[in-house]
């Protein structure tokens, strides 16, 4: 069992090597070879949730070497942590759900598509697992192959032109990143690192000037996949070009890449740059919620109001992200995953009106909760997690997100943003109510069938994880716990010291640390609300240096660090 | 070698090299007495000489023996160059016949040009004197103008036959006026011992003999590898030649430039590194920019593949102007990995185009891949290789070269240089956009893939995707080549 995460992420390219051997023409074999394969992946990968340690170390870690040529050693260093844990599930859990979507969508090219589906799976759990920079970025560029190729051959009217502009946007972000990578490697060889492994870099300590424009290269690329405002506008298109389970895909998981890529490289390897750009990144994610809504309120065609409704979602993300304080993160990585279910989840219900109408503007529509009873109630309930109703999930997150928001220095971003939470009912519940209520008026609409059992059997999933979240948020979060605290111990500002120091000198960490705890802006205990529930547990992410176990190049699960809490400075104080 | 009984010249370092003249030589004059008829056997023939000189060349991997007083020298340098001519060479002869054939002008005399191209790049890559480098060069020069205008009925072959001959010659001047003034410099032609006089001046970059000698060399290099703004004759003759020879031109001549180029300005005139950085850091950036912004508005996909070439020497002149391990043993990886991709690209372009079809466009591929699945996915993965998209051999090289550059602290350069490859995706993704996006009109019943080219395309594509995978296994052996030159 000590592959099951190598498993996981190369299941599917099995599946596609399976695949290849199915004639063309049996459709039929060919969806349910492939929902087969989506399946065992999603089992395989609850191994690890159950055999997952409630730690902030990696967890099934793989490291052997890869490529060893000239400065560069590149090595299949993979491994998960709370964060990148739950996004892997949710990888796995979305995929047979789009598979499942497309027995019918899909009528044409049915192999092709099918392993295109699998190729991007594995690109994305590839990308999720990955400790080693460079197979980051490998993965990172494969995923945009099969996407490219299921928006351009398998999309609508105007595929062609959203396909290139998904492509070539991504690609310019992501070799920008790819120069900063190679700067950041060179750093790291001269402060003694001698691979790409990600967690050595964590302690590197760059100059100021350096970790500006390193933060800027790998921010711009994220920004791109996320997407932020102004980066945005090649979202709308490839989501509605998209065929159903792509945009499944695109909303669910592809652009948590973004998001995860600040949370796992942009702001612990540049602490300082991230704290410098935080008020800009707030700005713009604040512009993101507020315009993205703005603009979904005025949309015609239901799938792009919803691409835009992610675009205002991933501004929340983002903005609890760059709070840095585990609220923020928490209700970051949460919604996350939240958006990942509901979003997906309303770009199925447009995949089945369009299927059934071949039309998604909203004036097509009207009065069919009349005809759809269990579709208008599925609807409702998706509508009520994408607006954040307590009792869903969505809720859970933005509540987080906005707390924690409010009590670092964006608290005036906060302000603002929370006016989206408004605006996001607006639309979502006047799209609901101009398709579902009203009179059945139109005559294409009276005979319209309600879900069948593979349409219910897709959703009831995910109108589960939508009460489940929402109700009992305390798996996830106990999961993903520790490794935020880490990350919010490494987004802390320590004072910037000019020279680097060697990764060795893990133990120097600590007094630095101490430090950096008195000038750490925005989440400094005195300014905290007394009873506040996260506020105590603030100290315990001064594990610091001592458990980061970045020192060891060559670690393993078993080897871990000391996981209690080190001694905390406050208290020592 | 005891049965060579030549005193004091050792002959082993050209070995490969007398191999193949002796086999071009015999080739000729099997053809002359074999007139008409099928010529597929001297194809053949040609494929299993090439293997046999590479088996030579692979047997010197790892000695390091100088001859010939000095004027040639076998090292890991030249037989890794050697293998990537005979890579290029062989795919070129394996695309030919049925090119030829159909387009109806199988002469005989192909291959064995073929071979003297090789046994020329081979003295580009093996010379350690300006006149050895400049004898190989002109065997291989005079060679390709032959080939370039090798189909003699159509009038685009001959406009590429002249139009490369006139300027090639012309840049053929500008090189030996350049290796003149260093002669007059430095007092002797072998390259070390340039590198000794120009080592023991007070002031280098100050002589301006050596400086304008230096230049005018890099001028006319800079024609034979179509760096910009010496790329203007690259598109007419890529676009008619016959589409194999443009295939073997934009790979196996490319990479003798480079040989020849690393080898004089790396050997004899390290001390100048620092001008002739900067001159090749413009002249990089113009390259790359050049190729790849015409590149986007062809439509002829020889013109962009010839573009896209100009731009594939840009990349490489980046590695080129770093001149540190990392970019040099770049250089060397992607000449290798262009050679597979481009030759493979260019080999689908053949099986796709009609006869006397010296105008395929980019159009002409709608539909191909759902009619000729495999084939496109070949294609597909050339065409990433080429844009640099991970796993393919392309990103690897293009990753070291840049990498070579920020290493030497040419951020801009290695900005500049990945801003190029984004914008180059374009057109690369336009081909494919063609391929899978749009219904096709025809149902391309005249493709018909021979044995060999088929041959030819399972080695492109392994070329391009095992070391995009593994790249280790070639890039060793191209660091362990530039580490002794």
């Amino acid at each position: 069992m000590s592959n099951v995460l190598s498993l996981t992420t190369f299941l599917p390219i099995l599946g596609v090597l399976l695949l290849l051997f199915i004639p063309k023409d049996s459709k039929g074999v060919l969806r349910n070879v492939t929902l087969a394969v989506t399946v065992v992946t999603f089992l395989v990968s609850l191994i690890m949730l159950a055999g997952f340690q409630t730690n902030a170390e990696f967890q099934f870690v793989e490291n052997v070497p890869w490529i060893a040529a000239g400065p560069f050693i590149m090595r299949y260093n993979i491994g998960i942590d709370g964060i990148s844990l739950w996004l892997v599930i949710l990888t796995t859990f979305i995929m047979p759900i789009a598979v499942l979507s497309t027995f019918t969508a899909v009528e044409e090219k049915v192999k092709e598509y099918m392993i295109c589906l699998l190729l991007l799976e594995t690109g994305m759990l590839g990308a999720f697992i990955s400790l080693d920079l460079f197979l980051f970025y490998i993965f990172w560029e494969v995923m945009l192959i099969p996407m490219y190729f299921m928006i351009g051959i398998w999309g609508g009217k105007n595929k062609i032109y959203a396909a290139v502009k998904f492509f070539i946007y991504t690609m310019v972000g992501s070799l920008l990143m790819l120069v900063a990578l190679i700067f950041l490697y060179f750093k790291g060889m001269e402060a003694g690192i001698h691979d790409f492994g990600l967690l050595q870099f964590y302690n590197l300590k760059l100059d100021m000037g350096t970790q500006i424009w390193l933060f800027l290269a790998f921010a711009f690329a994220f920004a791109i996949k996320v997407p932020m405002f102004p980066l945005h506008t090649w979202l709308p298109d490839a989501h509605t070009e998209a065929p159903t389970a792509g945009s499944v895909i695109l909303a669910a998981v592809l652009l948590k890449m973004g998001t995860y890529g600040y949370v796992r490289f942009a702001i612990p390897l540049f602490p300082e740059a991230a704290h410098k750009f935080a008020p800009l990144i707030a700005t713009l994610a604040v512009i993101g919620i507020i315009y993205a809504a703005l603009v979904a309120m005025v949309q015609e065609d239901v799938k792009k109001l919803v691409a835009y409704s992610s675009v205002a979602h991933l501004g929340f993300v983002m903005l609890g992200v760059f709070a840095f304080n585990q609220e923020g993160i928490t209700g970051g990585m949460l919604q996350m995953l939240n958006h990942g279910i509901s979003t997906g989840a309303l770009f199925l219900i447009v995949g089945f009106i369009y299927e059934r109408r071949h039309t998604r503007l909203i004036t097509d529509f009207g009065g069919l909760s009349k005809q759809m009873p269990i579709f208008a109630t599925i609807f409702m309930i998706v509508t009520f997690s994408s607006v954040g109703l307590p009792g869903t999930n969505g809720f859970v997150g933005e509540f987080l997100i906005l707390l924690g928001a409010f009590e670092s220095q964006l608290r005036w971003f906060t302000v603002v943003a929370t006016s989206g939470v408004i605006l996001s009912a607006v639309y979502m519940l006047w799209v609901f109510q101009r398709v579902m209520f009203g009179e059945l008026d139109n005559p294409k609409n009276q005979k319209l069938l309600d879900l069948n059992g593979r349409e219910i059997a897709i959703m009831v999933p995910l109108v589960v994880m939508i009460f489940v979240m929402g109700l009992y948020p305390k798996p996830f979060i106990d999961k993903m716990d520790p490794a935020i605290k880490k990350l919010v111990a490494q987004a802390r500002i320590a004072p910037v010291n000019a020279q680097m120091i060697p990764a060795a000198a893990n133990q120097m960490q600590m007094p630095a640390d101490h430090q950096g705890a008195q000038q750490m802006p925005g989440a400094e205990p005195g300014q905290m609300p007394a009873g506040h529930p996260g506020g105590g547990e603030m100290p315990a992410g001064h594990q610091g240096g001592g458990e980061m176990p970045a020192g060891h190049p060559g670690m393993d699960t078993s080897s871990s660090p000391h996981t209690s809490p080190a001694v905390n400075p406050h208290d020592a104080k | 070698m005891d049965m060579i009984l030549i005193p004091a010249v050792n002959m082993t370092p050209i070995l490969p090299e007398i191999f193949l003249s002796v086999l071009a030589m015999a080739l000729l004059l099997i053809n002359v007495f074999n007139p008409g008829g099928q010529k597929s056997y001297l194809a053949y023939i040609s494929f299993l000489g090439i293997i046999a000189a590479a088996v030579l060349v692979g047997i010197g991997w790892g000695s390091h023996i100088e001859s010939f007083s000095g004027s040639v020298v076998l090292d890991n340098f030249a037989t890794f160059f050697k293998m990537t001519f005979l890579v290029a060479a062989g795919l070129a002869v394996l695309i030919s016949d049925s090119y030829m054939e159909r387009e109806g002008c199988n002469h005989g005399e192909l291959y064995p040009l073929i071979l003297f191209t090789v046994v020329g790049m081979m003295l580009m890559a093996s010379g350690t004197d300006l006149m050895t480098i400049f004898l190989g060069l002109e065997v291989m020069s005079i060679s390709l103008y032959v080939l370039a205008g090798f189909n003699r009925a159509n009038k685009k072959s001959n406009e590429a036959g002249l139009k490369y001959f006139m300027l090639g010659a012309f840049s053929t001047g500008f090189m030996l006026y350049g290796m003149a003034l260093i002669y007059g410099a430095t007092g002797t032609t072998r390259l070390y011992k340039i590198a000794t006089v120009v080592g023991q001046m007070t002031l280098p970059s100050a002589n301006i003999l050596l400086v304008a000698g230096m230049l005018l060399m890099m001028t006319g290099f800079a024609f034979k590898i179509a760096a910009a703004p010496f790329h203007m004759w690259t598109p007419d003759v890529y676009e008619g030649a016959p589409t194999p020879m443009t295939a073997f031109m934009s790979a196996g001549p490319k990479a003798a430039g480079f040989a020849a180029l690393l080898r004089i300005f790396l050997v004899a005139l390290p001390t100048l590194q620092v001008e002739w950085s900067q001159v090749l850091w413009v002249l990089a950036v113009l390259t790359m920019t050049v190729g790849n912004i015409t590149a986007l508005r062809q439509d002829n996909i020889k013109r962009v593949l010839a573009y896209s070439s100009i731009a594939h020497a840009g990349y490489a002149l980046v590695g080129f102007a770093a001149g540190n391990g990392t970019g040099t043993a770049g250089i060397l990886f992607y000449m290798l990995s262009y050679a597979f991709m481009n030759i493979g690209a260019f080999a689908v372009v053949i099986l796709v185009s009609k006869k006397g079809d010296a105008n395929g466009n980019v159009s002409d591929f709608a539909g191909l891949g759902f009619k000729k699945p495999i084939l496109a996915l070949a294609m597909t993965l050339f065409l990433f290789s080429l844009a640099g998209v991970p796993p393919a051999a392309g990103f690897i090289g293009k990753f070291y070269l840049f990498s070579g550059a920020i290493q030497k602290g040419y951020i801009w350069l290695a900005v500049i240089g990945v801003l190029n490859s984004a914008a180059s995706v374009y057109y690369y993704l336009r081909i494919m956009v063609y391929m899978y996006f749009k219904e096709s009109t025809e149902e391309f019943e005249w493709v018909k893939i021979s044995a060999p080219v088929a041959l030819a395309l399972i080695i492109a594509a392994a070329g391009t995707l095992i070391p995009g995978i593994v790249p280790s296994i070639i890039l060793q052996y191209a660091q362990m080549a530039v580490k002794l030159m």
